[in-house]
This record gives C-alpha cells, structure tokens and sequence, in this order.
C-alpha cells in the first residue's frame, strides 16, 4: 500500500449518482471515492457508464440524483467553467487542438495572456509552459505546431493544458488508446510523476495491464453499476476481467492446427510514397498463404498505412508488384479489387469504415449495393438491403437501438466496429485485411473479433493483420513481420518468439538473419 | 423505408411562423394592421374572393424557378457540395433556351423539347466545370460557382445585343414568338390569362425523380454516401470524383431548367446586366425545406404566395412591399439558426416528460 498520510482524504466524492438517458440508466447509484495524490482507473466496458459518470463530474450533465463534494465541499457542477474552477481537468481521448496553432497557442486558447489592448504575451505563457514541461518531463516543444508533432506529444500537450490551468484533479478518458507501446509506457510514467507532485488522477480505461502498471485503486462499472472497488496490487488481471464482464475471460485464442494452402498475396520490392511525398515503404517485400494469419507489428506511422493502403488501392505505388493470387492488382480500381476478394477493417472505423449518417442497413451493403440481389436495373431493393443487414447485425451480435434503421452514429464503438467486421467477412474473402481491429474495443469485443479472424484463417482464407498491441499480434497471428521506418525488418514465426524480440525489432534491430 | 424526421419538419415550420409573426409586428410597429395585411396578402398570392384564378396562376409560375433552384441547392447539399452558382446555371441555361427560342421555328411540341433540353443542357455544362475543377483540382466549389455566376452574367451581356438584339432597346433579347414559349394556350386561359406555363408541370417532374434518385436508386446510394463521407465512399470502391461531378452536373441542370421556365416561360423576352435572385432565393428554399425535394417544392410555392401578394397588399393598405421580403429574411433567420429552436423543442419535451413523471 502506498501511504498517504494518517487521514485518508477525499478530494472527489461522487456519492450514489444516478443518470437517466430515454431507455437507459447510464449511471446507477454510482459511488466514486478519489484519494488525494493516487491513481483511481474506472473500468468497465464500453457502455458501462464511464463517460457518463465523468461527464458528470466534468458539468456536462446533471445528475438526477446524488451529490459530490470536492475536497469535503459539496458542490454543484452546472457547467464546464464551475469544473475548471474547481482545478478539474479532462484529457479527452479525442484530442481537441487546433492543429495549424503552436503548442503555446493551443494552451492559452480561452485563457490568453492578455496584454495592453488587443495583445497578447505569448513569450510569458510559452515560458511557464517549458517550465512546466521540464517539470514533469514532459519535452514538449512549445513553438512547434501541432500539425508536426506526433500523437503522443499532442496528449502532452492536452495534459499541458490542464496543468497550465493548475488543475488539481485530473481526469484522463482512454489514453492509450492512440498510444504505441513505447509512449503508453512514458505516459504511466508521466501520470506518476503527476501524483508524486500531488496531483489527483482518475484514469478511465479498459485495459487491464496498464490498470495493473499504473494505478493504485480501481472501481469497476458494468451496466451502470459499481461492480466493486479493488486494491490494484492485491488483485489480478484475470479477477479485474472478470468483474467487468460479468464472466470468464479466454485470454488465449484458440486455434486450430494449420492448414496453409496456395499463396493468396505476394509482394514484391514495393515501394510507396507517403503523405510527405517521401518513400514510406521501401523495397518492402513478403508473401502470404491461404490459412495463416501474417501480423504485421511495428510502431505507428512505420508504413502501415502505405502497406494496406497500396494493396487495397487507395493509395499509388511508386514500384514493385503486389499480386493477389499470381494476378497483378496495379491498374486495377479499389471497387476491383473488393470484387478480386480482398476485405479490409480499416484502421479508422469513423473516418473510413462508416458513412455515419448512413443507416447499419446502408453501411452493411455499402461495398455491395449496386450487386444483385441488392439492386436491379439501378433501383435498390430495400427489402434485400435489410434482410441482408438483419443477417449480418444477427451472426456478428451488432447491438443497435433501433436495429438495421439506427444511424451508424448511434452504435456504441464496438458495435461500429462489429458491423464493420461483419460486413467485411461477410463478403467471404480471399484476403481479409484487418487494421488494429480491436482498437478502443472492451475485453468482450476484442474476444470476439479475434475469434472471428481466426474463424476466417481456419476455413482456409488468408488473413493480413496490422496492429499496434503487441499482444494481438502476438496472440493471434501465425508468423509476425516487423516493419520499422518502411522496411521490412524481419518475419518470426509466432510459436517461436515473444515481446522481447519483436519489441526490439520494432526499432529496427533484428538479432536474427532472415531467410 | 426510415421514418420521417418530424424534428425537422416542425424547425421548418416555426421558423415560418416565427417569421410571419415578425412580419405581424412590423406591421403593428408601423401602425396597421397585421391581420389586414396578411389577409390583402394571402388574398393576392392566392387569388382567394377575386376574380379569376389568374393570380394563382401567377403565384405557380414565379414559384416555378424557386422550386428548380431550391432543388438544384438542395440536391447538391445532400451529396456534401454547397452550390451557390445557381443563379449563374440559370442565367446560362435560360440564355441557351432563349437561343434556340429564337433561333428555330418548329412546331411547338418540339420546340418546348428543344428549348426544355437547350436549358438543361446549359445549366448542366455551367454545373460540370466546378465539378471537374473540384474534383480534378479540388478547387472549392462555393469558389468556383460564385466565378460562374459572373461568367454567365456577361455572357449574356455581351451575347444578348450582338446575336439577339430586340427591336427597341439594347437591353434585352427580341421578343420571344408565342409558339416557342413554354406558354400553351389552354393553361393560360384556364388560370385566366395568367403567365403560368408548361415549366410548373417540368419542376414537379422534377421533384419527383430527384426525390426518387436520392432515396430508391443506386446513383443515389452512391452520391448522398459520398457527401456524408468522402473517406468511406472511397474506402467502399465509389468513385468519388465521378459523383462529384455527376452532382454538380445535375444540380446545374436543374438550375438551367429553372432559367428555361423563367425566362421562356413567365418572360416574353431575356434583358441583360440582371443575375436572376431565383438562384440566391433557392439557397434559402432549400434550407426552409430541410434539403429535401417535397420540403424545396412546399418552400418555393410559400415563397410564391408571398412575392405575389406582397403587391397586392401594398395596393390596398400601406404597408410597404417590403415587408414580404422582411418576413422572407427573417424565416431564412430562423430556419439557419434551427439548432437554437431543436434544442428548445427537445428541452420541452424533456420538461414535459418529467411533468408526467411527478404527476
């Protein structure tokens, strides 16, 4: 136990909230109890009411009933300015920058140094900002635009902002979740660094291996409902799962003995120029046969994107061949190669793999919807369209409030992300691209993405799966590529390596001579 | 099929009500009477206790153009592009009309064809080049579009006098023979000589295939996906800047049709150095009618009521003219600011649903 002094002392307490949506209670008699100068994680899927709850604490909503006292004070949080006065930060998991303003701009913005009329003392702040930096170690660069620093440097710049403001409790809303190993690492470390200097935190995830490495305590919701409360050092990651879904956990996913069959990609000396119009994949080479999973592991913005990007078609190749089952995809268009049998979860499931205003029904048939039986002669067929999506919402277990008429925006994050898997098995491919498929998802979902991916490689189709947690990679490919700076590093077999060895790759080193 | 949005429909229709009480208090700040008014307007949009339906008629066919450029805006808005070149893609779709009005002499049916196609045709080719230029350039098309308009704008200046110089003044086109015209006979006598024409019966043609692309067709899948997100309509294998330009394309149609109804159908002659306020009107029709087809349609004809009473009322009381246009503003003030009155809506139903719950 960390010892916080004779008298334990409550700087938040959230004392029996309850929070009615129209058909849902988010929040049910939820009590949370944060200690001065500790780390409180607040787990639970999505959906269980953790936004929710910290949406009240920050005065975005009202509670209906219950009561919350800062520091012993009872107080009423009625709007987002009462929370900051009362030194509450929030760093939200959807950055909110302005990206062509400097780091320093983006701090100020709403609390500009003014000076004389009209001006502002932009050297002052950019001063306290670099002390404040060098403080908790944080090396952010206050003259830099935001545009040109990487995510994990923008989070510290969010993180900068509440600090700016002297906020006392901070609250931090899925944080890793944009984060590569390495910078999820450097964040705990930041965040204790926060509380050695005194600073409150209540951390909000759903990932339990950084709940075990950083936090003190941890409350469980499930369904709008405290599960518990748990000394982190006194539990484990399998009882911490447990609680939050109400079951069991698989860890490990089961697989069945492989099958490989002919070789469904190749390909060879790529190379492909990224948004900088610089090669972010060079000379980039490695086959794939049918019933294997290839992961590919790397950190972000290694070439990722430029890899699936080129074989999917939306981006051009500068040189090399990609060939899906001996046949060259280079002239052909993105709606060709879908028809070829390539299937592909994006990396952003908002961006890319959903038109949001669109109905689940539409977004189900949105690579099939000039097809027969879903349209004639140009005309669509609604009645297809929606036996289709209540087939699909069925076997991949899509939950929607208002089934296959619920707007796309409506799905929680792990239903989006079912829908989209769905949908893409559902075109029963040769080649099943998944980009961080399980990315911002809760223990439940990840387990059944994983399970369906594998479903995919056991029938004999190929499967091309690019990630960022490690543990994905690790748990659920059959041979592992590295990729670091665009290039091919090296390819393990899965069975034959761990963390250690691709964690190294990953940088670029590579102990063994590939083949 | 999804259910309607009955949130929107009601936005629409307070924004209206907001405006006509606005206008209510105009008149009463001006010391007449509101009731008065609005009954001499009314009377006058809608020919109601006159004598003949002429003025119906009228009311038809100034609201004609308002229903093409309002679908014209609306249908670009929901394929995610903000055409504000109506105005231009009328102007140059009704200026192709009037030339081939005035340069062919077949019998009648055919010419309404040709000069219905040449409009078209017009606004189409005025709506296809912001569409390439955004599409191959990505040039902005509120950019690209207001440049048009002033294209047009001289187009017609210049080509007007030198082609078709009418036989008094400079400034406008000869007069049009009735037998080229989108006027029959047998229209204008049933409405009693009113200037109503074949165009009405084109812009509801309209309306009903626009609201049949975009909700029952594949193209309409295509381009209301596109313009709710460019990312994904791509990532799904549509080719996005096709459907760009296929939007603009129709979109500028519809104005060019819009041109074609006005100016060979409720004019009897095209004058030049005037940008036709149908196509800045049809922003607002399209936004009073939530982007939809029916919603543009009922906008326009309200909008046609009011441009034609307004004289009406000014002939008998003093209110000025004006204050139509006042009203217009001010329901383009309420239906932009339509968040304000949604949230107002849902705050209601909120206080009412807990009133039930204490009860």
């Amino acid at each position: 136990m960390i010892i916080r002094g004779d008298i334990l002392e409550y700087v938040v307490e959230m004392l029996n909230i309850t929070k009615d949506f129209p058909g849902i209670r988010a929040n049910d008699d939820i009590t949370l109890k944060l200690q001065k100068g500790e780390i409180h994680a607040l787990l639970g899927e999505n959906g269980a009411g953790k936004s929710t709850l910290m949406s009240v604490l920050f005065g975005l909503y009202q509670p209906d009933k219950g009561s919350i006292s800062i520091k012993g004070k009872r107080v009423n949080i009625s709007n987002p300015n009462i929370a900051n006065d009362l030194k509450i930060g929030m760093v939200h998991q959807h950055f909110k920058l302005v990206h062509n303003f400097t780091v320093t701009e983006n701090i100020v913005l709403g609390k500009e140094p003014k000076m004389g009329i009209g001006g502002m003392n932009l050297k002052a702040a950019s001063k306290k900002i670099k002390e404040l930096s060098d403080k908790y170690n944080l090396n952010v660069e206050p003259d830099s635009q935001i545009q040109d620093i990487s995510v994990g440097m923008q989070q510290r710049v969010e993180i900068l902002k509440m600090l700016y403001r002297d906020a006392e409790i901070l609250i931090f809303d899925e944080p890793t979740a944009v984060l590569t190993p390495q910078e999820i690492i450097e964040l705990i470390k930041i965040m204790k660094d926060l509380v050695k200097e005194g600073k409150s935190i209540i951390l909000i995830t759903h990932k339990l291996k950084e709940i075990k490495a950083a936090a003190d305590r941890c409350t469980v919701l499930r369904r709008g409902k405290v599960i518990g409360m748990v000394e982190v050092k006194e539990t484990t990651e399998e009882k911490m799962a447990e609680m939050m879904v109400g079951r069991v956990v698989d860890f490990v996913v089961d697989k069945q003995p492989q099958k490989l069959g002919e070789v469904i990609l190749e390909i060879e000396h790529l190379n492909v120029l990224n948004n900088k119009k610089v090669l972010g994949l060079k000379d980039f080479s490695i086959s794939l046969r049918a019933g294997e999973i290839l992961g590919v592991a790397g950190v972000e913005g290694n070439g990722q994107t430029e890899l699936v990007e080129a074989i999917t078609g939306m981006r051009n190749i500068t040189s090399g061949s990609i060939l899906l089952k001996g046949n060259d995809l280079k002239h052909r268009s993105i709606r060709k190669r879908i028809e070829a049998g390539i299937a592909h979860i994006p990396e952003d499931r908002q961006r890319r793999g959903l038109v949001l205003d669109y109905s689940l029904e539409n977004n189900l048939v949105l690579e099939v919807y000039y097809r027969k039986p879903y349209s004639k002669h140009g005309l669509l067929n609604q009645k297809e369209i929606n036996d289709h999506a209540n087939k699909v919402i069925k076997q991949f277990d899509v939950r929607a409030g208002e089934g296959a008429y619920s707007k796309a925006r409506s799905l929680s994050g792990g239903n989006q992300q079912k829908a989209i898997v769905g949908r893409e098995i559902d075109l029963n491919p040769e080649l099943l691209i998944a980009v961080q498929p399980t990315r911002g998802l809760d223990v439940g979902s990840i387990e059944y993405i994983h399970k369906r991916i594998v479903e995919q490689r056991d029938s004999g189709k190929a499967v091309l799966l690019v990630s960022l947690e490690l543990d994905e990679i690790l748990n659920v490919s059959d041979r592992i590529a590295v990729i670091n700076n665009g290039e091919l590093v090296g390819i393990v077999d899965a069975n034959d390596t761990d963390e250690n060895e691709v964690g190294l790759m990953m940088t670029g080193i590579n102990r063994r001579v590939t083949v | 099929m999804k259910k309607l949005n009955f949130n929107t429909l009601i936005v629409s229709l307070l924004a209206t009500l907001f405006g006509l009480i606005a206008g209510a208090l105009l008149m009463l700040a001006i010391g007449s009477n509101p009731i008065e008014g609005y009954g001499y307007l009314l009377q006058g949009g809608l020919g109601i206790g006159l004598k003949g339906i002429s003025r119906l008629g009228d009311t038809l066919a100034v609201s004609t153009p308002l229903i093409l450029t309002g679908l014209s805006v609306a249908f670009a808005f929901r394929t995610g592009l903000f055409n504000i070149g109506a105005a231009g893609q009328m102007l140059f779709g009704g200026f192709c009309a009037v030339a081939v009005g005035l340069s062919f002499n077949f019998p009648q049916p055919i010419m309404i064809v040709m000069v219905v196609g040449a409009g078209i045709l017009g606004g189409a080719v005025w709506g296809i080049i912001p569409g390439l230029l955004k599409a191959v350039f990505n040039v902005h098309e509120v950019v690209s579009t207001i440049m048009m308009n002033w294209i047009a704008y001289w187009v017609v200046y210049y080509a007007i006098p030198t082609f078709f110089k009418g036989e008094f003044l400079e400034t406008e086109s000869r007069q049009i023979p009735a037998l080229s015209g989108l006027r029959i006979g047998a229209l204008s006598d049933l409405f009693g000589g009113s200037v109503i024409n074949l165009g009405l019966f084109f812009a509801i043609v309209s309306v009903i295939l626009i609201a049949f692309i975009l909700n029952r067709t594949v193209l309409g899948f295509e381009l209301k996906a596109v313009g709710f997100n460019r990312h994904s309509a791509e990532y799904a294998g549509i080719n996005v800047n096709r459907n760009i330009i296929l939007s603009m394309m129709i979109a500028g149609g519809l104005a060019g049709l819009a041109g074609a109804a006005q100016y060979m159908g409720n004019a009897t002659s095209m004058q030049i150095g005037i940008m036709p306020t149908q196509g800045f009107d049809g922003i607002a029709v399209a936004l009073i009618g939530a982007n939809t087809p029916i919603g543009a349609f009922l906008a326009a004809l309200f909008f046609g009521i009011l441009y034609t009473g307004k004289g009406f009322m000014n002939a008998n009381t003093s209110i000025p003219p004006e204050i139509a246009d006042t009203i217009i503003a001010t329901i383009i003030y309420f239906a932009a600011t339509s968040i304000l009155i949604e949230r107002a809506i849902n705050w209601f139903k909120k206080k009412g649903k807990r009133g039930a719950k204490n009860e």
